[in-house]
């Protein structure tokens, strides 16, 4: 039966949730040189229509069609055939508007990772990757977590908005593509980003956008979606007061660039766990997201030498492990889902580590099979020159801004 | 004393930095700039309209020395800003007349420094 709220509720939600992908590109512009502001804005637009038609040809379908042994869906719904206006069995919407929520979820994913790859890649070679990303490493992970038949979702894996499906897959393959595709040409240049205002305007309007993502998740408008609500407000504030204190404390000044990244690590964190457990408990996992992804893009990213330009694997890979590790410790069963550690099932934290390992092994296999593949195509990284005059020039034939009129 | 004035490629502008830091260089003035040499400036297009010759981003620096850093100074920036490729940029070398701090009053080789 359709329910009239929970489809308003939800038609909203998955426009909140759009809105996210152009929102992330503003975050990211920011934070890159002003000589490749272009192709970042130009990635996440590009990426936002190829996999809208991607998932309406065949993507939905990849990912939610009928199961096949727990792999995969059956291409049923491929051109989507039979996605109709009434709601799945257990649903109070229509089919066609789940079908537009995931979709919406299936563009943000690879957006994400462009944040790693920024400033050096090839524009060729990054289309046809996030198409074959999308295809091989999301629209299964998706499958295996979310749709009915799905084998994680068989063992009871929880993972309310995407910790695995969405976070910690674009975290790790960002990790995999920042190793394989080499720092950029010049790393002692300092980082620093050409317009942090514009980077707060899109993490604002991440943090506005995510309740889409997270609420909406409950698939209606009910109590777990008002707990996904609150829990995400709270954990993403607790995530930007903890990167402030760690920023104060341990850099000796608290920086608009750091609490910025925490909050979106706190969101990123919460996302597995929102109607899963209580305001009290997402404080702590906002937090924890934070305290990892700090430790991460502060010491582990210096250690290891690795150039994840905008630190996806930091802020989204870690404290996604993060959310979906805390949503096995802190899950309480009277508000959704099953009972965590702290309320006596150990067993949940040992499906959400097993659900963790698979989403990190999924993702990093298959990105470097991808990468091996499309160098192989048109090649992935820009040659020295073109990286020295700025992708926007080279790729685009365009300038962000002008000296003179 | 000498006003050097170099425009160079900004992204060897931190090879500069470090190589004039090294010749015991330490006080520059730079600015963003548009120019273009031989190499004609960019093409861009904007709604499939191109615009041909469109100035490149370029930094030039404005280093003011005593004679004996002359060389030096020179030196550096060559070493930081070649790239032997079009575009590497160019030195040019004034005679300054004076040079006044203004802290102080003081005039000549000993304001420079």
């Amino acid at each position: 039966m359709i329910d009239k709220s929970d489809t308003a509720f939800m038609i909203i939600a998955t426009a909140l949730v759009m809105i996210m992908t152009p929102t992330l590109a503003f975050f990211y512009g920011g934070l890159v040189k002003k000589k490749n502001v272009l192709s970042i804005l130009m990635q996440t637009m590009v990426i936002l229509s190829v996999i809208s038609i991607q998932w309406v040809l065949f993507g939905y379908s990849l990912a939610f069609g009928p199961d096949i042994k727990g792999i995969i869906g059956a291409l049923n719904f491929a051109g989507l055939r039979g996605v109709e206006t009434q709601p799945l069995p257990g649903q109070t919407i229509p089919h066609m508007l789940f079908m537009s929520f995931q979709m919406m979820f299936a563009i943000i994913t690879p957006a994400l990772i462009i944040g790693s790859f920024a400033e050096r890649i090839k524009f060729s070679g990054f289309l046809i990757f996030i198409l074959l990303w999308s295809t091989l490493v999301y629209d299964p992970m998706a499958h295996w977590v979310w749709a009915k038949g799905g084998w994680l979702a068989g063992l009871g894996a929880l993972d309310f908005a995407g910790g695995t499906v969405i976070h910690i897959t674009a975290g790790i393959s960002a990790l995999v593509m920042a190793l394989m595709l080499g720092k950029r040409c010049s790393m002692h240049e300092g980082h620093s980003p050409h317009n942090l205002p514009i980077s707060v305007l899109g993490a604002g309007f991440l943090w506005f956008g995510w309740f889409g993502f997270n609420s909406g998740s409950a698939l209606g408008i009910n109590d777990q979606a008002m707990y996904a609500f609150i829990n995400t407000n709270t954990a993403a504030a607790a995530a930007a007061i903890m990167w402030m204190v760690l920023d104060w404390k341990l850099n000796k000044i608290p920086t608009v660039l750091g609490i910025i990244t925490g909050l979106v690590a706190g969101l990123v964190a919460i996302t597995p766990a929102a109607g899963f457990v209580s305001p009290l408990s997402s404080i702590a996992i906002g937090a924890m997201g934070s305290v990892f992804g700090f430790i991460f893009v502060t010491y582990v990213k210096k250690k290891f030498g690795y150039d994840d330009s905008l630190d996806v694997f930091g802020v989204h890979g870690i404290a996604g492990i993060v959310g979906a590790l805390g949503t096995g410790i802190f899950a309480d069963a009277s508000i959704g889902g099953t009972d965590g550690l702290i309320y006596g099932n150990p067993r949940q934290l040992l499906i959400q580590m097993l659900s963790v390992l698979v989403a990190i092994g999924i993702s990093a296999i298959g990105t470097y099979v991808i990468f091996k593949l499309v160098d192989l195509l048109t090649g992935l990284r820009v040659d020295k020159r073109e990286e020295a005059l700025g992708l926007d020039l080279s790729q685009h034939h365009e300038a962000g801004y002008t000296l003179i009129d | 004393m000498k006003y050097v004035i170099a425009i160079i490629n900004p992204h060897r502008l931190d090879e500069v930095k470090i190589e004039l830091e090294k010749e015991e260089v330490h006080l520059m003035t730079v600015s963003e700039v548009l120019g273009c040499g031989r190499q004609k400036g960019v093409t861009e297009v904007y709604r499939g309209v191109k615009e041909v010759g469109n100035l490149l981003h370029k930094v030039k620096l404005e280093i003011a020395v005593n004679d004996e850093f002359l060389q030096r100074t020179i030196d550096a920036i060559i070493k930081g800003a070649r790239e032997e490729k079009i575009g590497d940029g160019k030195i040019f070398i004034l005679d300054l007349k004076d040079c006044v701090r203004i802290r102080t009053g003081e005039r000549g080789t000993e304001a420079i420094g």
